[in-house]
């Protein structure tokens, strides 16, 4: 069955600069996001193995303390703003949610790339800071300290200020592709989790954003014009910001964690070749956590002098948002339960995501605790604690997520077995680098710290060689799928057997403009059991499954698919 | 890491720690043991259910109704316990006897200072007497901080123009490490002090030396501290008047009479701020300043008067 002009794709249908900088194709856009993102990831990434290295024995060990400070608080705020939240949304949800929706892009394909741009504006702007002043403090800029320092803040708040812009954008884009965009017969209940959860996040990207906007730019104004708002010798209050602050960003929590639930979904059900289990739970849970998340901002505040009722409450809240979290674990466990399992890469790091992210909700319910929380505030056990989460649980899910959807991407395989060795390296240099800091923060090490006491030195040496080990096989990985580029093995067309439309109506890579014909939808996202004709001659799917849809099967007949409307 | 405590947590110093303590031990076991049968189950299905041939298609389970429910109840149960527990010792930590001995703590970056209404002030050592209970008034000159001490599982943020308190009982003499645990730029991690608990008769004999011997207008500058929030030394506004200069004016009051600022009058103001209201100026001067021992106000008074 031929499916595609010989050869020609996304990638090649048209070349040049201004091919890619003015392009309209989700697919390129996601692409260029990812190049983006990475580069967010790599610098975070060289300033996190900088502050371990210092903190391998107490005192000076490779710079001073205004150097450290500010290299933690530049490691958080490009890993926070400019990786963690528009990694999985911006790269993965550009790039496959159009196509397992079976759209031809997405809504608002302008706005999609000017959310792009927005992004990169905002990056840069944030990045002035570092020649414009110090930046310390870490990611939450807490006043009076904020504000007290250099110019700095002034760059770093006006960038997070634009690239909330095109988070918002970037959230209301995919609202509507998925109310108004799904294929004949994708319902509700057929629509791969993947994309329930990126409905979800977008929900909250457009709801929470804003109030991180207003957030910052006071802070900018008071800090510009000495208005004062937060700081107490203006008359402010800085108990005030912390409410602001938290109120987005624990929700943007759950726009970092969400995406992440979603990829894990779809990599637990088409590694199982099985329905996910609990599949509505799943799905209307995602849209549950998003609204509950905006009612628990309190629970980052126990001890910062906000009423001892309202820490209660918000006690309260975080264990009814931990419930369906939970639960949500033992629905991806259960997946596997008479499913038939494969440990392809991809599932690696969706096994190790259910190891790291459970350790990283149990310790949540040990910081909920209001009496243990005051206790274990502020000390490397929330360090430990939100790593396990943000990058057991967020970066783990995207390494899953960048080895399921690369040979679709690019159309080539990487190197398997190095996968393999890389994603042991990853879970083992992840668990050396934070599981001490569970420990030495439980005894008392708090965060933030340039220096400590030598009783803490154990863990901190423990931590920083599993800085190390983490650090190679993320290059491990850099370096093969890099490699697979170039000299990498062709892709199948549906190397894992999966069902979602992107692997079973979409060439590989997919054509410019993703399906010929807008396919039609039979069956749920993980109905195995509806598709078996796919799997007769094995586990790879090596022709397209274009039965019910009665799509033209050859690129002359193939209708011209309308520009996109602005 | 002594004989009392473990890997996870410093010896508890008292015995509201050891409360925390056992908390943390249940949400601890009971956390491990729920992830160690997620993990099990998952390593169980991962080689159980391996994918024998690669065109296998298992037909979808039907789901089981009464396990889900077993998993959403019980953790449920489960987390209602740990947060009624946790609210109860979380009241307990916050919630200071009425008969504590209170201490004056004030945070600047990056150094303590911890004053006593007998006068004594201390920077780098925190004394307190064994076995009573001891609550600090905490509030900090310029950003936010954080009073932490491991030892005894107590910590509160420290904010510029408001008090927030903790409250402690130590067990046992000894020393107890305190770290500033809220970010407050370079030196934040060399933000240290000692709590040094002794015996009350060691306390009594130590706050009666540090105590004594000050000229009384240091004594005052030191006790002033309370009073920066509202009060000047240098004429630029606050809440409260400037004390720039205020010794032997002629004060106008807000009934429009004058007043000459002299020793009573300074006097009358700290421990009856309500008596004569300076004009321009609001009463919201709290009360609790007549506390002061005849030391301190003589201090006071005497540091005002070198304010010219």
């Amino acid at each position: 069955m031929s499916h595609s002009a010989p050869g020609l794709n996304y990638l090649n249908h048209s070349k040049g600069f201004k091919s890619w900088a003015l392009t309209l194709d989700h697919k390129r856009i996601g692409i260029m996001y990812m190049v983006a993102v990475s580069l967010a990831f790599l610098a975070g990434g060289i300033l996190a193995i900088l502050v371990r290295l210092e903190l391998l024995g107490p005192g000076e060990t490779i710079m001073g303390p205004d150097a450290y400070n500010q290299s933690f608080t530049l490691h958080a705020v490009l890993m926070v703003f400019a990786f963690i939240i528009p990694a999985i949304p911006a790269v993965m949800g550009n790039f496959v949610l159009p196509i397992q929706l079976g759209a031809k892009d997405v809504a608002f394909p302008r706005l999609n790339l000017a959310s792009l741009y927005i992004y990169l504006i905002g990056a840069v702007i944030a990045m002035m800071a570092l020649v414009n002043g110090r930046i310390d403090g870490g990611w939450t800029f807490y006043a009076p300290y904020s504000t007290s320092i250099g110019n700095g803040i002034l760059f770093v708040t006006a960038g997070v200020f634009v690239m909330g812009f095109s988070s918002i954008l970037t959230g209301l884009n995919f609202i509507v592709t998925v109310h108004k965009m799904r294929a004949p017969g994708l319902t509700w209940n057929r629509l791969p989790l993947f994309i329930w959860s990126i409905y979800a996040t977008s929900i909250v990207q457009v709801l929470a954003t804003p109030v991180i906007g207003i957030t910052v730019l006071l802070l900018f104004l008071e800090k510009a014009f000495s208005i004062g708002i937060f700081d107490p010798a203006l008359g402010g209050d800085p108990v005030l910001f912390q409410h602001f602050f938290w109120f987005y960003s624990h929700p943007a929590v759950y726009i970092m964690i969400l995406p992440a639930f979603g990829v894990i979904s779809d990599l637990m059900g088409t590694f199982s070749r099985h329905q996910v289990s609990g599949y509505k739970f799943v799905a209307l849970s995602s849209v549950a956590i998003a609204f509950l998340g905006f009612l628990v901002w309190g629970h980052h505040m126990f001890v910062s002098g906000q009423s001892a009722v309202s820490s209660v409450v918000f006690s309260l809240i975080t264990y009814l948002i931990g419930i369906p979290t939970g639960v949500k674990v033992i629905n991806w466990v259960q997946t596997m339960y008479k499913g038939s399992v494969q440990l392809k890469s991809p599932m690696l790091y969706a096994i190790m995501f259910l190891f790291t992210f459970s350790i990283g909700g149990f310790t949540g319910i040990i910081l909920g605790v209001l009496a243990i929380d005051v206790h274990l505030h502020d000390t490397y056990f929330v360090v430990a604690h939100f790593h396990y989460v943000m990058m057991g649980g967020n970066v783990i899910a995207a390494l899953g997520g960048l080895h399921y959807w690369w040979p679709k991407m690019f159309g080539k395989m990487y190197n398997e077995t190095l996968a393999k060795i890389a994603a042991f390296l990853v879970f083992f240099g992840f668990n050396l680098t934070f599981f001490p800091q569970f420990i030495m923060g439980a005894q008392g090490m708090p965060r933030r710290y340039y220096d400590y006491l030598p009783q803490y030195e154990f863990y901190h040496a423990l931590s920083t060689y599993g800085s190390w080990v983490l650090a190679a096989g993320l290059f491990l990985i850099m370096f093969y799928m890099i490699a697979s580029l170039i000299n990498g093995k062709k892709a199948g067309l549906n190397p894992w057997g999966a069902l979602t439309l992107e692997w079973t109506h979409t060439t590989t890579p997919p054509d410019h403009h993703n399906f010929h014909d807008t396919p039609v939808v039979t069956r749920g996202a993980y109905d195995f059991h509806l598709a078996k004709h796919l799997f007769e001659h094995g586990g790879e799917v090596t022709e397209l499954d274009l039965g019910g849809d009665g799509s033209a099967a050859t690129p002359e007949e193939a209708p011209v698919p309308n520009e996109p409307v602005a | 890491m002594g004989e009392n405590g473990s890997v996870w947590l410093p010896d508890p110093g008292t015995t509201l720690a050891g409360e925390v303590d056992s908390l943390f031990w249940f949400v601890f076991w009971a956390s491990t043991i729920m992830f160690a049968m997620v993990v099990l189950a998952k390593v169980y299905f991962m080689v159980k259910y391996k994918r024998a041939n690669e065109s296998d298609v298992p037909e979808p389970v039907e789901e089981s109704k009464v396990l889900e429910a077993v998993w959403i109840v019980v953790p449920t149960i489960l987390v209602l316990i740990v947060f009624t527990w946790g609210f109860d010792v979380f009241v307990k930590l916050y919630s200071a006897p009425p008969d504590s001995y209170e201490i004056n703590v004030r945070a600047q970056q990056w150094s303590w200072e911890f004053s006593y209404n007998e006068g004594a002030t201390s920077y780098t050592e925190l004394y307190v007497p064994v076995g009573r209970p001891v609550k600090l008034n905490m509030t900090s000159a310029d950003v936010l901080h954080s009073f932490f001490v491991p030892a005894f599982r107590v910590k509160h943020d420290i904010i510029p123009n408001r008090y927030t308190s903790v409250w402690f009982q130590a067990e046992e003499a000894g020393e107890y490490t305190i770290h500033c645990t809220e970010y407050c730029g370079t030196q934040h991690s060399g933000m240290n002090a000692t709590v040094v608990a002794v015996s009350e008769e060691d306390f009594a004999a130590w706050i009666a030396e540090q105590s004594q011997d000050l000229p009384p207008a240091i004594l005052g500058q030191q006790v002033f501290a309370q009073c920066q929030a509202c009060h000047s030394v240098d004429g630029s506004p606050g809440i409260g008047p400037t004390m720039q200069g205020l010794y032997g004016m002629e004060r106008p009051l807000a009934d429009g009479s004058t007043v000459v600022a002299d020793e009573d009058y300074l006097l009358e103001s700290i421990i009856n701020p309500m008596a004569k209201i300076a004009e321009g100026y609001q009463p919201v001067m709290p009360a609790g300043f007549s506390a002061l021992s005849q030391k301190q106000l003589d201090g006071l008074i005497a540091y005002i008067k070198t304010l010219e």
